[in-house]
């Protein structure tokens, strides 16, 4: 919604100038929030406030903002963002403007601008011919080009607060082993329920405990009936994966029993070449070689997924990605549409996919350690929530609630 | 004098009135002889000149305090040519003057009065909002700004008019619900005038020390009789004064002049 910070002093409280402000903001169909006040001691010192208005409309907030102009209240941004060219490929100027993941707008040529495509510590990139403005990772800034600088002339939105009670607000964002799991998954079922409805995309991250616990049919089940629209993992998940759906087994233990299969140890290497002598998961699939499975479940759907490498894995499939910019480029394009992510059992993928996401979609971060959740929040996916729970409880308990 | 009406920028103003030039002129005297030979008053005149007709509503040249006049940004290009002629005078008599903010309008005393040690500011028609602020910052004293709500009472002092630290003539309906609250609580004993007597500009009147000990009030000469008893009851003298010629241009007593110290 179009908002605007804007600027009231002196002696508006005995003046009542403040509730007049306030009330005409609500009788003009707008809302406020008040960031900042600061109240006289003395009769004669001055007090100061600053309030965020917001409207449904630009329009209305235009009216709304002419109106408080008569009331003396001024916008605090008047002024357009400041422009710098980048020195170099891959170089933003120096005095750069880094991101946050809250949604953001800039100024330029008098007008607001929402930032496209805003993940964390970025830079913007500002096309002067349309004034389009675009979030861009700093590898990949081309040189010259036009880099928003400085503080002025950029709005940074907080989230909202909810308003209906739902899961988000249900779980807070402590982490915690203490808390009523069943009812929590519940409440998340009826979320994903909700998203599948309104065809908002649920993304999912996993790692490979997903397999290694058994409970990889649960998130197989989950792609089958439409809860999962994009896969994000590595080669971990999708060998072990494979590896169950061509042996049975996840690193040699059978997954049915849980015993060690003699000589099983090489079972996910056996897996990784057999793909990569098809070409690929796809490949294999279409060649009938791959008939179960969560990476089977996502060809068949036609689910996207991305596999991205890291420097300890084996083979890897060829499906993996091992450049990482061009896997991050990879992840970006998927997660326009988002609005859920999911992430299961896994650190690096959890936190790399945090990195990128607008705070603005629900993420939901699911691992037997608490110390992963924490770290989510820490680097900066301070909207995620945290469920502390065994991956294949969680996924069993959340696959019985959606009744699958 | 060089008073006329030229042009109109007030509710009261119609060019097919006209003032009487000669009768303007005797009233303006009455009111100079009553200020000075009556009531004792020092007055200090400010010279005419052509082409700046209003320039005989002083009140609005600024606002005075000290040795310091804080000068008026007229909203109205007719009277923004008044604005160099009121400078040279007051530096010439000394005075420090103050420039605000050209962005904002400001009509001096016109929407500025002084009740106690608190400044009451009206804004809407002639002076803006955003001048409070600097307002407080130059004179050191709370400034509380209200609303003007009824077009007909375009300043401050056509529908106010602070008597002493505890009384003021006023018109509730020239301001909204808030206005009206921030008075109510600064006046303790309010007087609130009729419509009629609003209208005949009661509200613009002058209150000074009577020379018999008392108040004394130069009022509009149309203010009706039973106004007159409460401002009796009241310990105020009236001294009516008929300034029907310059009602023509939306203004009366309080109007012609302006305060230069206590």
């Amino acid at each position: 919604m179009p908002s605007e910070i804007i600027r009231l002093s002196g002696h508006i409280i005995d003046s009542l100038i403040l509730p007049k402000v306030l009330d005409e903001i609500m009788d003009l169909d707008g809302t406020f929030e008040i960031q900042d006040i600061r109240i006289g001691k003395r009769k004669a010192d001055p007090s100061s406030a600053r309030l965020r208005v917001e409207a449904d409309s630009a329009q209305r907030l235009d009216h709304i903002l002419k109106r408080l102009a008569r009331l003396g209240a001024s916008p605090v941004h008047v002024t357009d963002v400041r422009l710098v060219r980048a020195p170099k490929e891959g170089v933003f100027p120096a005095a750069f403007t880094s991101t946050t993941n809250l949604p953001t707008e800039i100024r330029f040529r008098g007008r607001w601008r929402m930032v496209r495509g805003i993940e964390m510590d970025c830079g913007i990139v500002v096309h002067p011919a349309t004034g389009a403005a675009v979030c861009t990772p700093m590898a990949r800034v081309r040189k010259g080009a036009w880099v928003v600088c400085g503080a002025d002339g950029i709005k940074v939105t907080p989230l909202e607060r909810t308003r209906a009670p739902e899961v988000f607000q249900f779980m807070g964002s402590a982490v915690s082993s203490e808390k009523p799991k069943a009812q929590l998954i519940q409440r998340l079922a009826e979320e994903m329920r909700a998203f599948r409805r309104a065809r908002r995309k649920i993304l999912v991250v996993a790692g490979p405990a997903v397999v290694h616990t058994g409970s990889a049919p649960y998130l197989e089940r989950l792609i089958k009936a439409g809860f999962v629209q994009v896969l994000f993992a590595g080669n971990g998940l999708a060998t072990h994966d494979i590896e169950s759906a061509l042996y049975g087994t996840s690193l040699g233990v059978q997954l049915d029993c849980g015993v060690a299969v003699k000589d099983g140890h090489d079972h996910h290497m056996r897996a990784l070449n057999t793909i990569r002598a098809l070409g690929g998961i796809r490949q294999a699939v279409r060649r009938g070689v791959l008939k179960r499975g969560i990476m089977h479940a996502c060809v068949a759907r036609r689910v996207p997924y991305v596999l991205s490498g890291s420097i300890r894995d084996d083979g890897p499939l060829p499906d993996v990605i091992t450049d990482t910019l061009r896997a991050q480029d990879a992840m970006r394009r998927h997660l326009d549409g988002v609005g859920l992510a999911l992430m299961i059992a896994s650190t690096l993928h959890a936190i790399a996919t945090g990195n990128l996401l607008p705070a603005t979609v629900k993420t939901v971060c699911v691992d037997i350690n608490p110390a992963v959740v924490t770290k989510l929040s820490d680097r900066g996916t301070f909207q995620g929530i945290g469920i502390v729970s065994d991956t294949e409880s969680f996924l069993r308990e959340l696959t019985r609630a959606l009744h699958l | 004098m060089h008073y006329t009406i030229a042009y109109e920028i007030n509710p009261w103003m119609s060019l097919k009135r006209q003032a009487n030039r000669a009768r303007a002129l005797a009233q303006w005297t009455r009111l100079h002889q009553l200020l000075t030979r009556q009531l004792g008053a020092r007055v200090r005149l400010l010279p005419p000149a052509p082409g700046v007709p209003d320039l005989v509503f002083t009140a609005n040249a600024g606002l005075v305090s000290g040795r310091t006049l804080i000068r008026s940004n007229f909203r109205h290009p007719e009277r923004q040519r008044e604005e160099p002629l009121i400078e040279r005078y007051f530096r010439r008599q000394g005075f420090r003057v103050v420039r605000l903010s050209s962005r904002c309008d400001f009509e001096g005393e016109g929407d500025a009065l002084w009740v106690g040690r608190t400044l009451l500011f009206g804004f809407r028609f002639r002076s803006d909002a955003p001048v409070h602020e600097e307002l407080a910052r130059v004179l050191g004293a709370r400034v509380l700004p209200v609303e003007l709500a009824d077009r007909r009472f375009y300043h401050l002092d056509t529908c106010f008019c602070p008597l002493d630290g505890e009384a003021a003539l006023w018109f509730p309906g020239a301001f909204d619900r808030y206005g009206r609250r921030v008075i109510e609580r600064l006046i303790a004993a309010p007087i609130s005038v009729s419509e009629q007597d609003a209208a005949r500009f009661v509200c613009n009147a002058i209150p000074l020390p009577d020379p018999s000990g008392g108040r004394a009030l130069v009022v509009h000469s149309g203010l009706s009789a039973s106004l007159r008893r409460r401002l009796a009851r009241r310990g105020f003298r009236v001294y009516p004064l008929d300034l029907s010629e310059f009602l023509k241009a939306g203004g009366s007593a309080k109007c012609l002049v302006l305060t230069m110290g206590p």
